[in-house]
């Protein structure tokens, strides 16, 4: 078994073939939409390859220590040319292919004219810890 | 028959009667955790007759076995005997001591909300942090830091009622997930509490929680999506809770010690009085909101307010209230979007609707918002 972790992105990545903004959607097509997402939470739970999913929200900021006694210093929110993370899916899974796979079908989810969003997702493979048997 | 809810109650109870035997307060409440565990798959199938006496006998066996092990370490004489001294019956000043301890003020929010659910609330370590999505070591640190605080600050600082109302109303409206209903355990809880001392405020909480739990089967779709209160089905308020809140409710404010929390209530006992949208009283909630911020004048009140004052006298005066609140206040562009709509602008009530479910700070309000802005560009599209 390995994990890994299925990123979504506000920006920062390639544009989804489908590209519209969400509230330009039909009612009826966001709601294909909610339906999707919470399915392919559920098949993921079913089939045991669930580990964590999480959204994020776009605020935020660039923090980092500025020296003894000093607050630390910020930085955002952040630009628009920055990439953003909006959330993401852990899966444990047997294989890279079956990773792969389900990221697929993650993009798959229907967007604008009920048509799939074609939209890109990062997959990373988790740094785990070593096997008992390396040699 | 197991009733863990009947098995949680005890624990305070036996709690105290530890502590009143000589117990620490930190130690008992280990002990009395530890029982309450063995409790829960003991009982599975065979619970006792006398419930109390054995979570009392069986809290002091731990309590023994712990101290004993503890000064064995550190070679120290065991401080208590086997045979515990004859059972005193539990005060309602124990109880509330407890409260007081569990919500003191040099706690921070987690922790005391940590501490209360799990040594006044008979919660386990594991429930707590289910219902919290941490993992459990996290929460048993919270507690273990929390009663270290505790011990230090001492029992001597007289205990305030204010902080335990706020411990509460956190535990009431942060219920996430997991096999306990958070909500209903604030409710259980603030009953107990309202049983103890005599404050208005507090009988203020309770009507508070019980009209607000009343309307939840309305305030959500069953795939999760929320409903607004124009938009409940009212049928599925549950009108014993309402009742018992608004009476409840009656009572306090007829002893003339107005505060926040039962100003909060008589909102909420407004909303629950209208048998349709259209027959709610707006000229009363807002007066409401007048009185409320007395007591409490935050721009959260202040925005609340301009949505009742755009109900009672029309959008353009809630727009108005609108303009004097800071725009970085969260859901004030949701606010201004239903004003705005309600006002005929259905272009910028659209972009505000978007801009709302960019910063809704969870998801079931952003999937809401972004629904209102696809509903009325949907809508503008087709004019």
């Amino acid at each position: 078994m390995a994990k890994y972790l299925l990123l979504k992105h506000y920006r920062g990545g390639p544009a989804a073939v489908n590209d519209a903004p969400m509230d330009q959607w039909t009612p009826d097509e966001f709601e294909a939409h909610v339906q999707f997402m919470r399915d392919f939470a559920g098949r993921l739970e079913r089939t045991g390859e669930f580990v964590d999913g999480q959204a994020l929200s776009p605020d935020g900021v660039w923090v980092r220590y500025d020296g003894e006694g000093r607050p630390p210093v910020t930085d955002g929110p952040f630009a628009e040319t920055k990439d953003l993370i909006a959330g993401w899916y852990v899966i444990d899974v047997d294989s890279y292919e079956r990773a792969i796979e389900l990221a697929g079908e993650l993009s798959a989810a229907p967007g604008a004219g009920g048509e799939p969003i074609h939209e890109w997702l990062e997959v990373r493979p988790f740094l785990a810890a070593p096997p008992t048997v390396i040699e | 028959m197991l009733d863990e809810v009947a098995l949680r109650e005890l624990v305070p109870t036996v709690l105290s009667v530890l502590v009143r035997r000589g117990a620490d307060f930190a130690t008992a409440e280990d002990a009395v955790q530890e029982a309450l565990i063995r409790a829960l798959s003991a009982w599975e199938d065979d619970a006792p007759s006398d419930p109390k006496g054995w979570l009392i006998t069986v809290s002091w066996r731990v309590l023994i076995d712990m101290v004993r092990s503890d000064a064995a370490r550190r070679d120290r004489e065991v401080r208590f005997g086997s045979d515990p001294p004859t059972s005193v019956a539990s005060s309602a000043d124990d109880t509330l001591r407890l409260y007081f301890l569990c919500a003191h003020p040099d706690l921070t929010p987690s922790s005391a909300v940590a501490l209360t659910l799990r040594a006044v609330g008979g919660l386990t370590t594991r429930q707590i942090a289910q219902a919290y999505l941490v993992p459990e070591s996290t929460v048993a640190q919270r507690i273990s830091r929390a009663k270290r605080t505790v011990g230090r600050a001492g029992l001597d600082r007289h205990g305030e009622v204010r902080t335990v109302m706020r411990v509460l109303y956190l535990v009431f409206n942060e219920g996430y997930s997991g096999d306990v209903d958070l909500a209903a355990e604030a409710i259980r809880l603030a009953r107990q509490l309202a049983t103890l001392v005599d404050d208005p405020e507090v009988d203020g909480l309770l009507a508070l929680m019980l009209l607000h739990h009343a309307r939840r089967r309305s305030r959500t779709r069953p795939d999760g999506a929320i409903v607004p209160l124009a938009e409940q089905d009212r049928s599925l308020w549950d009108t014993g809770l309402i009742a018992e809140g608004v009476a409840i409710l009656q009572t306090a404010l007829a002893q003339d010690r107005l505060g926040e929390y039962q100003a909060q209530a008589a909102i909420a006992a407004l909303h629950a009085d209208a048998p349709r949208f259209e027959d709610t009283d707006w000229v009363q909630i807002l007066e409401w909101y007048d009185e409320l911020l007395r007591f409490a004048d935050t721009p959260i009140i202040r925005l609340n307010r301009a949505v009742a004052l755009g109900e009672a006298d029309g959008a353009p005066s809630g727009l108005a209230a609108l303009a004097d609140i800071d725009e970085n206040i969260p859901r004030r562009d949701a606010v201004a979007a239903y004003l705005h709509e309600r006002d005929g602008d259905l272009e910028l009530a659209a972009r505000l609707y978007a801009a709302a479910a960019q910063s809704a700070p969870n998801l079931a309000e952003r999937d809401h918002q972004t629904r209102q802005a696809a509903r009325l560009n949907h809508l503008m599209r087709h004019l």
